[in-house]
């Protein structure tokens, strides 16, 4: 067996290491979070007062603007926690498994307000709550496996091994949501054929699309926020325990 | 009990680890190990509990993945490793678990019941392990080597639980083993009682780190 | 190949030898379809109509219940470590690991099964549609348990967290194993839990055997 694992660091994991991620990142926390207020402002005006009722929801439509954005980011997040699985089983990047621990809480709750949202939607078109209409039980699905990967991270003392394991776990995960929603979709047809949404999604005229657009950009915006908040969070709890730790053994040293 | 082992063929291994780092999270245990192992050496691994004697095994098994540097000559399939944890299923019989790790390592070397008779439990065949004291369990885990010839033998702490007469023995299974050209890296806070000392090497960890 | 055989027989005799462990869960299993009656009443239409749905979710949960077994024993006494200087490969390893675990947990249940047709006035063409699908479909169960045993397997709450995490995975096995009953579906769920289940079979021993690594590192 041979093992050979000096690396040679280039300007993305310089850039990367964590010391020199809480450096940098912290110019990032008020730019964004400007940038999240102004686009929340004019999404939620235009959402408000300049976009028609529809025919047949009246106001209840508006919902839309905030269910769609939740609905876009429960994929979202997924896809960044994939991505940083990836980073940590094949770079074994120590920000990645951060990433992926700063985003399950994230994405589990992006998932149950697009829930929460879509069952408020719901309740006039459906005339309940809760309908196991595919899209609908697809996210209850992506909710538990969110809420899976959080309990798994809370297990783990080690939190460097958790990071490989869950990273494991991601991308299982990853592979298995499309199966997911393939077979759920396929058990909807065969129980309820006539489903509330066309397979294109609803045409939408411009009136609705700009402010839609514009709530999309203030949600992702508002993740990424709270991403980047809750990485150096995480990193700085890691360095406290680490200190710790360090002074518990030389307490034993001496 | 004295009867030379049964001589077979020779190994002709070679060991060698260079600018060996190891962290256990972000603590480092050693770094920069440098050394080599010829047929017949053997490495004693000292030094106060929490150096990291145990994970330099681990890592030279393949086990813990080193932060950086080389171990060359260490295949998966070329070692055995003994440490604290047997391996053992008390509710199979003594030779039964001889006879599964035999099948898995390869049957390349005592028979199970020569290797029982050469540890001294050689009458305890038929009986579950787990009526063993822990001092014939870790006869029947020394057994285990004996069962498949692998060239490599890292040990962690081999004589826990030995009696005199056990620790012994272990010095006469290892300079059996380094007579057909054997390497065995033993980590350990007892002197062993092997008959040549020439090509004892003593790797002390913990001080400079 | 011998060493895949001993492996096998190895974990096969410890069953035998740990005092029938596959009985209870057997018993387990029945328990589960004994409760459903007093839950939604004896009405003999209804629980022929839903019977495959409670043979499978027993199925489910008995499976789920002897997860933790998988590799928790080998991985307290060392077995595990010691198995990875083995002549085989460790993914071989967790192979030969599941295939002795569906023997000794899923093949108990299918032969369970009678039991439960009996009890839930299944019709034999039910009967016989339920256990074919169980036998499709139990290795993918059994693999992806495998998966969670591994990433579980150095925690102490292992044995919980497992189960949460594999059952949102397993959904689609569940949904085409009782969909190849529905008469509305046809062939297609057939031939999806096949797919599934050869592919989630072929691919778990990787993944459980790269989660095992990372595990004993």
């Amino acid at each position: 067996m041979s093992v050979d694992t000096v690396k040679q660091p280039n300007w993305f994991s310089r850039l990367a290491h964590p010391g020199q991620f809480l450096a940098w990142s912290r110019y990032l926390i008020w730019p964004l979070a400007i940038a999240t207020g102004l686009s929340f402002a004019i999404g939620l005006w235009f959402a408000f007062f300049n976009s028609p009722e529809d025919y047949q929801m009246g106001d209840m439509v508006r919902v839309m603007y905030v269910h769609v954005p939740n609905a876009w980011l429960s994929q979202l997040v997924y896809g960044v926690m994939a991505v940083s699985a990836l980073g940590t089983l094949v770079w074994r990047h120590p920000l990645a498994d951060v990433a992926n621990k700063a985003a399950a809480p994230l994405g589990a709750v992006f998932t149950a307000l697009a829930l929460y949202t879509g069952s408020l939607w719901g309740r006039p078109t459906w005339g309940t709550f809760w309908e196991w209409d595919g899209r609908m039980t697809s996210t209850l699905v992506l909710l538990l496996i969110y809420l899976g990967i959080i309990a798994l991270w809370r297990a783990f003392d080690d939190q460097l091994k958790a990071g490989r394991i869950i990273a494991i776990v991601t991308l299982v995960g990853a592979l298995n949501i499309p199966v997911i929603k393939f077979s759920v979709d396929w058990w909807n047809t065969l129980h309820q054929p006539a489903s509330v949404f066309t397979k294109d999604g609803p045409k939408m005229p411009g009136s609705i699309l700009t402010p839609l657009l514009v709530m999309m950009l203030a949600f992702t915006l508002l993740f990424a926020l709270l991403q980047v908040v809750r990485m150096r969070t995480e990193i700085l709890r890691r360095r406290a325990e680490t200190l710790s730790r360090q002074a518990a053994l030389q307490g034993v040293a001496k | 009990m004295n009867q030379p082992l049964p001589v077979s063929e020779a190994f002709h291994p070679q060991l060698s680890v260079s600018g060996l780092t190891v962290r256990r999270g972000e603590r480092l245990l050693f770094a920069d190990l440098q050394f080599e192992l010829r047929p017949g050496g053997v490495l004693l691994l000292r030094g106060p509990n929490g150096v990291g004697k145990s994970t330099l095994l681990l890592a030279l098994a393949g086990i813990v993945r080193p932060d950086a540097g080389t171990i060359a000559g260490a295949e998966r399939t070329e070692l055995h490793l003994l440490n604290y944890q047997s391996g053992l299923k008390g509710r199979l019989t003594v030779s039964e678990n001889l006879k599964f790790w035999q099948a898995m390592n390869g049957a390349n070397g005592l028979t199970v019941a020569a290797a029982l008779d050469a540890v001294g439990i050689g009458g305890l065949g038929v009986l579950e392990a787990g009526y063993l004291s822990s001092g014939q369990l870790r006869r029947l885990a020394l057994a285990r080597l004996l069962v498949s010839a692998r060239p490599i033998w890292l040990l962690d702490e081999p004589s826990a639980a030995l009696d005199a007469e056990g620790e012994a023995l272990l010095g006469r299974l290892i300079d059996a083993h380094r007579g057909r050209g054997g390497i065995a890296v033993v980590a350990t806070h007892h002197d062993l009682p092997l008959t040549d000392q020439a090509g004892v090497e003593t790797l002390i960890l913990g001080g400079a780190a | 190949m011998s060493a895949f055989r001993a492996l096998i027989g190895r974990d096969l005799k410890l069953a035998f030898r740990a005092g029938g462990e596959a009985l209870t869960l057997v018993l387990f299993f029945v328990m589960v379809a004994v409760i459903v009656p007093f839950a939604i009443g004896p009405d003999r239409p209804q629980l022929t109509r839903l019977a495959p749905g409670i043979v499978w979710i027993a199925a489910f949960l008995s499976m789920l219940l002897g997860l933790d077994r998988l590799f928790r024993n080998d991985d307290e006494d060392g077995s595990l470590t010691l198995l990875r200087h083995a002549g085989l490969p460790l993914e071989a390893v967790v192979a030969a690991k599941v295939i002795a675990h569906w023997l000794m947990t899923a093949l108990p249940l299918l032969l369970a099964t009678p039991v439960l047709a009996l009890l839930l006035s299944m019709s034999w063409a039910q009967w016989g549609q339920t256990v074919l699908a169980l036998l499709i479909g139990t290795p993918a169960l059994v693999s992806f348990g495998a998966l969670g045993a591994a990433v579980t397997v150095g925690l102490r709450r292992g044995g919980l967290i497992a189960p949460v995490l594999i059952l949102p995975l397993s959904i689609p096995i569940m949904i085409f194993g009782v969909g190849m009953m529905d008469p509305l579906a046809g062939s297609g769920a057939t031939l999806f839990l096949i797919a599934l289940s050869l592919v989630v079979t072929a691919f778990s021993p990787f993944a459980a055997a790269l989660a095992l690594r990372v595990a004993g590192e």
